[in-house]
């Protein structure tokens, strides 16, 4: 009886845990791969793999870094696999770089101001594109999730200086992008 | 968390995040974007879909092709094994023949030594302290009648 209210408290956690971290994550994962369908999947893989290790997870980390970590290592995953399986015919559901900066809040903006934006986010989407895989997860996960280096090194398993050094690097490429010099 | 400033909460952390007004709206921007796209896209209904089958036209091509291959290879293989079986067979064959004919022909030479000598010893002349027995004999005893 106690076991079994145990197992119910886990269970109400790991469901708020979900509810408050799902969108996060899938934002990672959709700005990662501008694929939707991938971007589900590999949620609820992510959440799938959490649920079954949610009894060693410790709380050394917070729970979105943990949940983050799983998330970037599914990911590499999923892309080492898709090097192997190279008789696969190459089949992505990614939308193009204008489909992506079309998702742009209007506000209080005039049709000028708004094209403008479009066209830097556009330009900032380029830059990703062109980023290697680890440049990217730091950057992304420092200028869309808004996470500080130490715990960008944490749900990376780098260390600050080498974080650091990838987003100088991914700086340094959108900067080209934008025409600035460093 | 300041969306629109990304330099706020990065500010003093890292140099090279030091940036310009340009760049850090247009990263502000880029925030709200993903953002925004990624809220109607987690809210929309997922739709059913047959689950992914595996390209069984590439693996069955590609399988038939490593299979003829392989076999083009291993045939070639066997043939030549089976060639160079076959020349060691027949060289050996040739060389057996070989010895035999060269054990022959030793053996027809110490025969014909033997004959020779036997020759030599049964031609040799009457000694001379015999003679007049030899005369004695009639030629019919002479010749064995």
């Amino acid at each position: 009886m106690i076991k079994a209210t145990a197992e119910e408290v886990a269970a109400q956690e790991f469901e708020s845990i979900v509810a408050s971290h799902r969108p996060q994550i899938f934002r990672f994962l959709l700005a990662s791969t501008r694929d939707v369908d991938l971007a589900e999947t590999l949620t609820q893989d992510c959440f799938l793999k959490a649920h079954r290790n949610w009894a060693s997870f410790r709380g050394e980390s917070s729970a979105m870094t943990w949940l983050m970590r799983i998330a970037i290592n599914l990911q590499k995953d999923h892309w080492r696999n898709r090097r192997i399986q190279f008789w696969r015919l190459t089949r992505t559901n990614a939308v193009d770089l204008d489909e992506a900066s079309d998702w742009l809040p209007s506000g209080e903006r005039s049709v000028e101001q708004r094209m403008l934006a479009r066209e830097k986010v556009a330009k900032v989407w380029r830059s990703v594109e062109n980023l290697s895989e680890r440049q990217r997860t730091v950057f992304l996960l420092r200028f869309v999730e808004e996470m500080d280096l130490k715990e960008i090194a944490a749900a990376t398993g780098m260390g600050e200086g080498t974080v650091k050094a990838h987003l100088s690097r991914a700086l340094g490429r959108v900067r080209r992008e934008f025409g600035e010099t460093q | 968390m300041n969306h629109n400033d990304p330099n706020a909460k990065m500010a003093g952390q890292e140099d090279p995040e030091k940036l310009g007004p340009e760049l850090r709206e247009a990263l502000g921007d880029f925030k709200l974007s993903v953002d925004a796209w990624s809220e109607a896209m987690i809210s929309r209904p997922r739709e059913a879909k047959a689950p992914v089958r595996a390209n069984w036209n590439a693996v069955t091509k590609w399988a038939l092709g490593c299979a003829v291959f392989a076999g083009t290879v291993s045939s070639g293989v066997y043939q030549n094994h089976k060639q160079v079986e076959a020349a060691k067979v027949e060289a050996a064959r040739i060389a057996e023949q070989q010895r035999e004919m060269e054990a022959a022909r030793v053996a027809k030479v110490n025969e014909e030594d033997l004959m020779a000598n036997i020759d030599s010893d049964v031609a040799r002349q009457v000694p001379s302290a015999l003679q007049p027995l030899a005369s004695l004999m009639t030629d019919d005893e002479a010749q064995g009648n």
